[in-house]
């Protein structure tokens, strides 16, 4: 009863709320106000039974939302499951493999095109989680250090005639140097204070490229880039199309096992702990600022890379191309996979990438349908999609522990 | 007994506020040593100025490690402190609260091991030979403490007794030759105080740790500590065995308030 009124009153405010713009409308030409009442009724009941929706969804979900945490125990037992049942999980990752090994053979170059971006933004992610998921500095600039590795592969081609391979450690050395002189002046910035400096320092980037002509050729960007060379081949369109899928594809798999490797070392613990708490991360021996200009470094190198291959690909780039959407969408990639988590930024990513990609048709509402997915992930689970999972010790005897993974 | 850590003529200022002023202060080897006084009296401000988040505006801070020469610490850096042998603990608990227990206490390896992120990306033998002894030495601590049954619980899930003692475990993961615990006894209902002394005794016997604490419960202080200093507005009014501190009327009228009102 308490819903059923709660939910009146909330579609009793949407009406007053879209009433001068649903229901009135002025006709100009004939100097009459029209009212179109039936409008008001679909405002009316569409919002009272998505509110009654609403509440009901949120009650099922365990009604945990001021802590914060909610678990919706169903899905998070078929995560246990899958786990749990290794010969699934490696019919899974089989299969996995399989796609991802042949599909440029069978699939179109578009198709392979879009395939090899999504490959982009898993790597993206997971250079992002480095500084936001694991060390925990929120980074809304993250962008700025890709275009920081497309220009610098851009420009070295363009004047010097530098190829793809030399210019690919050039665009990591140079992402992770911007990484450091961002980081140098923020290390003692917080929470807020770091997503505004942040924010700043990427749209400080796309202004220099947009209006700096004589360097980076202003708005019309730099064209005719090398694609990454093959053993002195020249490769065809649709070859080309495959080899730089499959240079991703390497480099995702890179990416995974590095990370993993960070994650699992003393770096990565301080990292995290910074993130848990840096205060007492530091009373515990952690040179905070230092792990923090290292995070930075790592993450950002791996955007630089990034930059590289996506500047050999489309082998055209212009600022338009790093403007702070793509932030928000790489930050989104980390938030809504689980922070720290591997698993879920790959799966994250690729729902991301390739969802607005193949429904092209709702491309009007993209927006909107992304607004609102984050906002209902963030209430029922705020944890992402794959939640991490800590990882475990097994001690067999009680006098000799043997690090174990479990 | 040779002196571990001293503390001279410490000052702090808090703006106008003179927090600590002319605080000395002396901790012998493998001694018990409490800092109490009344809410707001300054021992979380000499706490901070010796773990290094406060820097003192005057004084000296000196420290004799078992180690190493005599080194004055005034102002350097918490995780500097940490490395010469201080450890601390957080009034109110401070661990990381979504990584494992083993996790925690590894964490506080951090200043003992080098592995940087080469290693870490190459996984050498050294490095992996440095992971194995981090883990071990972390899991020894666990046991010591008894809370190995936790290792891969949460330490956000753990009770709050368990916490504190986790808390007391990531400090000794330091290394240290004394340990700060800033009011480890609060909120523990008798029986976990009680666990905690002996817990303090044994870090001494069997560590040989120097241990100096902030602590509000007086049956506690008076029965574990060997001596008291007892703070009030910023300054020390006495010192001594607990029952010399417990007799002296300055300290009484410090608790208790003036007698001509009364």
């Amino acid at each position: 009863m308490h819903k059923l009124k709660q939910s009146l009153f909330i579609s009793l405010w949407f009406v007053f709320l879209t009433f001068p713009l649903l229901v009135i409308r002025v006709d100009t030409l004939n100097k009459v106000v029209e009212w179109r009442w039936r409008n008001m009724w679909y405002v009316a009941a569409g919002a009272f039974v998505l509110s009654l929706a609403w509440r009901h969804f949120l009650e099922k979900s365990g009604r945990v939302m001021p802590q914060g945490f909610t678990v919706s125990e169903g899905k998070e037992e078929f995560l246990r499951w899958v786990r749990a049942h290794t010969q699934i999980r490696k019919g899974g990752m089989v299969l996995a493999a399989a796609f991802l090994l042949l599909s440029p053979f069978f699939l179109s170059t578009y198709h392979t095109n879009v395939m090899t971006t999504a490959l982009i933004y898993i790597v993206l992610g997971l250079g992002l989680n480095i500084i936001v998921g694991l060390t925990g500095l929120l980074n809304l600039g993250y962008v700025a250090f890709y275009a920081v590795g497309a220009y610098c592969y851009a420009l070295l081609n363009h004047h010097f005639g530098v190829g793809f391979w030399t210019a690919l450690p050039l665009g990591v050395l140079a992402g992770s140097i911007a990484g450091v002189l961002l980081a140098l002046p923020v290390v003692r910035l917080r929470g807020d204070y770091l997503a505004i400096v942040t924010l700043g320092f990427g749209e400080i980037t796309r202004l220099i490229l947009e209006n700096w002509n004589e360097f980076s050729f202003g708005p019309s960007g730099i064209s005719h880039i090398s694609p990454p060379g093959f053993f002195g081949i020249n490769l065809g369109v649709r070859a080309n199309t495959s080899y730089i899928y499959f240079l991703m594809l390497g480099f995702c798999f890179f990416t995974i096992f590095m990370v993993r490797r960070l994650q699992d070392s003393r770096v990565g613990r301080a990292w995290i702990a910074i993130r848990e708490d840096e205060t007492a991360s530091q009373a515990m021996g952690i040179d905070a600022a230092r792990a923090k200009i290292t995070a930075f470094a790592i993450g950002a190198g791996w955007a630089g890379a990034m930059g590289v291959v996506f500047a050999a690909k489309t082998t055209f780039i212009n600022p338009a191309s790093f403007n702070f959407i793509e932030s928000a969408m790489i930050l989104s990639i980390v938030v809504l996979g689980g922070i720290g988590s591997i698993g879920g930024i790959i799966l994250a990513a690729l729902l991301l990438i390739l969802l607005p990609e193949y429904l092209r048709v709702f491309s009007d509402y993209r927006m909107l349908i992304f607004g609102s997915a984050m906002v209902v992930m963030m209430i029922f689970r705020p944890q992402g999609i794959l939640p991490y999972v800590r990882r475990s010790y097994e001690f067999h005897l009680q006098n000799d522990p043997t690090g174990q993974v479990k | 007994m040779k002196p571990v850590m001293e503390v001279k003529q410490l000052e702090m200022n808090f703006g106008g506020l003179k927090a600590l002023h002319g605080v000395d202060l002396r901790v012998a080897e493998g001694e018990i040593v409490a800092v109490i006084g009344p809410n707001g009296a300054g021992k979380t401000t000499l706490f901070n100025c010796l773990a290094g988040v406060y820097e003192p505006a005057a004084g000296d801070i000196f420290i004799h490690p078992p180690v190493g020469g005599t080194r004055r610490i005034n102002g350097l850096k918490s995780h500097k402190i940490a490395e010469l042998g201080l450890a601390r603990t957080f009034q109110n608990i401070r661990l990381f609260p979504r990584m494992t227990v083993l996790e925690n206490i590894m964490v506080g390896r951090h200043c003992r091991t080098r592995a940087g992120v080469v290693n870490a990306l190459m996984r050498d033998k050294k490095t992996c030979q440095e992971e194995k002894e981090i883990v071990h030495h972390s899991y020894g601590l666990l046991e010591k403490i008894g809370l190995s049954e936790y290792v891969n619980e949460l330490a956000d899930n753990l009770p709050y007794g368990a916490q504190r003692r986790l808390e007391i475990a990531r400090a000794l993961a330091t290394g240290p030759f004394l340990l700060l615990l800033d009011e480890p006894a609060a909120g523990m209902n008798p029986q976990e105080t009680k666990e905690l002394e002996v817990l303090v005794r044994r870090l001494r016997s069997e560590e040989g740790l120097a241990i100096l604490l902030i602590e509000h419960d007086m049956k506690l202080v008076m029965s574990l500590c060997d001596r008291i200093c007892v703070m009030d507005y910023g300054e020390k009014i006495a010192e001594g065995a607990p029952a010399e501190v417990r007799a002296n009327p300055e300290v009484i009228r410090a608790y208790l308030g003036e007698d001509d009102h009364a």
